[in-house]
């Protein structure tokens, strides 16, 4: 019984640190992703991801964003040129790429889908970004 | 009533946030008729960020990735020997400029975003160079701002030269506002002066101040992307693009202070007040302030004959609105403004040719021209 529980305990602790040790990379990739956001992002999507009517999409609660995870990454990988319908509004016009690296890429989404609203919980990863090709 | 008294603290601060933005004193209005249209004179081009005309009447366009673009005869020839840019956040190839006496020297002068020197990142960096041929030669670089950095904002940059022959660019505060635009020993924030050859004129205004950068005419600027020579006075006429309201035109002045981030008519992007003041002894006031901003990109001022009710007009492009500002001024105060074209695209330059047209950069389409209907 004793050994029982101590096996128990013992699976518990490593789920537990598994889901923390994720959580914390998340966290943190949330962290610097802010700092990327303010850099090369506010000036257009605003502060609270709100963009602007008729101009620059939302991010905030965006369907857009939150829906097409892949569509998120090249776009600022790559850019992104033409119309795009987003909470049911259309945006046609250009997003130039901002010349981040993968890891930036992937520290900037994790942050914006995890803002003002949006939430997921799987977190983006530098090899989920690099493979992400043009 | 319970309701109600969560609500006050939200409308408390979103009237603090509003109280410290007084919007422009005049409203840009719609044209009530307007005898021009544009039409794409160079299409597929990115971000085509500089424009200059060669005296055959050809077109040098920088593109902000790096390209150098030579377009004659509806050919486009991508120029070998242009600087290697850093091509990040706002940063990359950036503006370009024939010397005034270029028919007998040849010079090109070109402001880029550039990762030579100290620290990891990027800088504004003014080069000349010639053209010879679809190749740039004798490339010399007279200025480049330090340190580098890896943040994505504000390298400015337009080139200008006077009637005198001095040469004009600007450096934006690199994101780092609280840092370098009031500190003349350190480089961004300002707009520098320089002999052609990249030489420190004698009589710029920090030449004897120890330890400043001898290039500053002037400081505390925060992003200015958009530089003129005024046509008849001859001053430096330059605008910026302020933070979340408070992008403004200027004339500048030699060894001025234009305030920024001490005095401003703009607001942090999350709401928050970023100074209380937006005037104070010592620091200049801008000749216009646009809250809410329009991002401003790109500075004209109509001289030609081909758009006679434009004469002595300020054009400025819109990034943020997608469309070209005319201002009229009346004994150096705005008092009208008006939307050209508006959802043309994102406005990054405005030029007067020497054909007396004007051409439009703008963004995911090329170089358009402004015509009559």
């Amino acid at each position: 019984m004793k050994l029982f529980s101590i096996i128990c305990l013992g699976f518990v602790s490593i789920t537990c640190n598994t889901i923390y040790s994720q959580n914390k990379d998340l966290d943190e990739s949330i962290k610097r992703g802010k700092d990327i956001y303010q850099d090369f992002c506010i000036t257009c999507h605003m502060g609270n991801g709100e963009g602007l009517a008729g101009a620059f999409p939302p991010l905030a609660k965006s369907d857009f964003l939150m829906n097409n995870r892949a569509k998120s990454i090249h776009a600022i990988k790559y850019g992104l040129q033409g119309e795009v319908v987003v909470n049911g509004k259309k945006y046609n016009s250009v997003m130039a790429s901002q010349g981040l690296t993968d890891d930036e890429v992937a520290d900037v989404m994790n942050y914006i889908t995890n803002s003002w609203g949006n939430k997921n919980e799987k977190i983006v990863t530098v090899k989920e970004v690099s493979e992400v090709k043009k | 009533m319970k309701k109600l008294i969560f609500i006050i603290p939200f409308i408390t601060i979103a009237l603090s946030a509003c109280a410290q933005q007084t919007e422009s004193s005049v409203k840009a209005e719609d044209p009530k008729t307007l005898s021009y249209t544009t039409e794409v004179v160079v299409s597929d081009i990115p971000i085509a960020w500089g424009l200059e005309f060669l005296p055959d009447g050809s077109m040098l366009i920088t593109e902000k990735a790096g390209a150098l673009i030579h377009f004659k005869d509806g050919v486009k020839t991508n120029i070998t020997g242009a600087p290697e840019v850093y091509n990040r956040g706002q940063g990359g190839f950036l503006d370009i400029k024939l010397h005034p006496d270029y028919a007998n020297n040849g010079w090109i002068y070109m402001t880029y975003a550039s990762s030579e020197g100290e620290g990891t990142g990027g800088n504004t960096a003014l080069m000349r160079a010639k053209l010879s041929g679809t190749s740039l030669t004798n490339q010399e670089v007279l200025y480049k701002a330090g340190p580098n950095t890896t943040r994505g904002q504000h390298f400015g940059s337009r080139i200008v030269f006077d009637n005198d022959g001095y040469l004009y660019f600007s450096a934006g505060e690199r994101g780092d506002h609280f840092v370098n635009p009031q500190d003349l020993t350190k480089d961004n924030g300002k707009i520098y002066r320089l002999y052609d050859d990249g030489r420190i004129p004698e009589d710029n205004p920090f030449v004897n101040t120890p330890n400043a950068k001898k290039a500053i005419w002037s400081y505390g600027h925060r992003n200015p992307q958009g530089m003129i020579k005024h046509p008849i006075t001859g001053e430096i006429w330059a605008h910026e693009h302020g933070p979340q309201g408070g992008d403004e035109i200027n004339i500048v002045k030699k060894g001025k202070n234009y305030g920024w981030p001490v005095i401003s008519y703009g607001i942090n992007y999350d709401n928050t007040i970023l100074t209380e003041l937006t005037a104070k002894e010592g620091m200049e006031q801008p000749l216009f302030y646009w809250v809410p901003s329009i991002a401003p990109s790109g500075f004209a001022m109509v001289t030609s004959d081909k758009y006679p009710d434009w004469k002595g007009n300020l054009l400025v492009g819109s990034l943020k609105f997608g469309y070209v500002e005319r201002l009229v001024l009346e004994n150096n105060k705005v008092i009208k403004r008006e939307k050209l074209f508006e959802g043309v695209g994102r406005v990054r330059n405005v030029v007067q040719a020497p054909d007396g047209f004007i051409y439009l950069g703008v963004e995911g389409k090329g170089i358009v021209k402004v015509i009559p209907n």
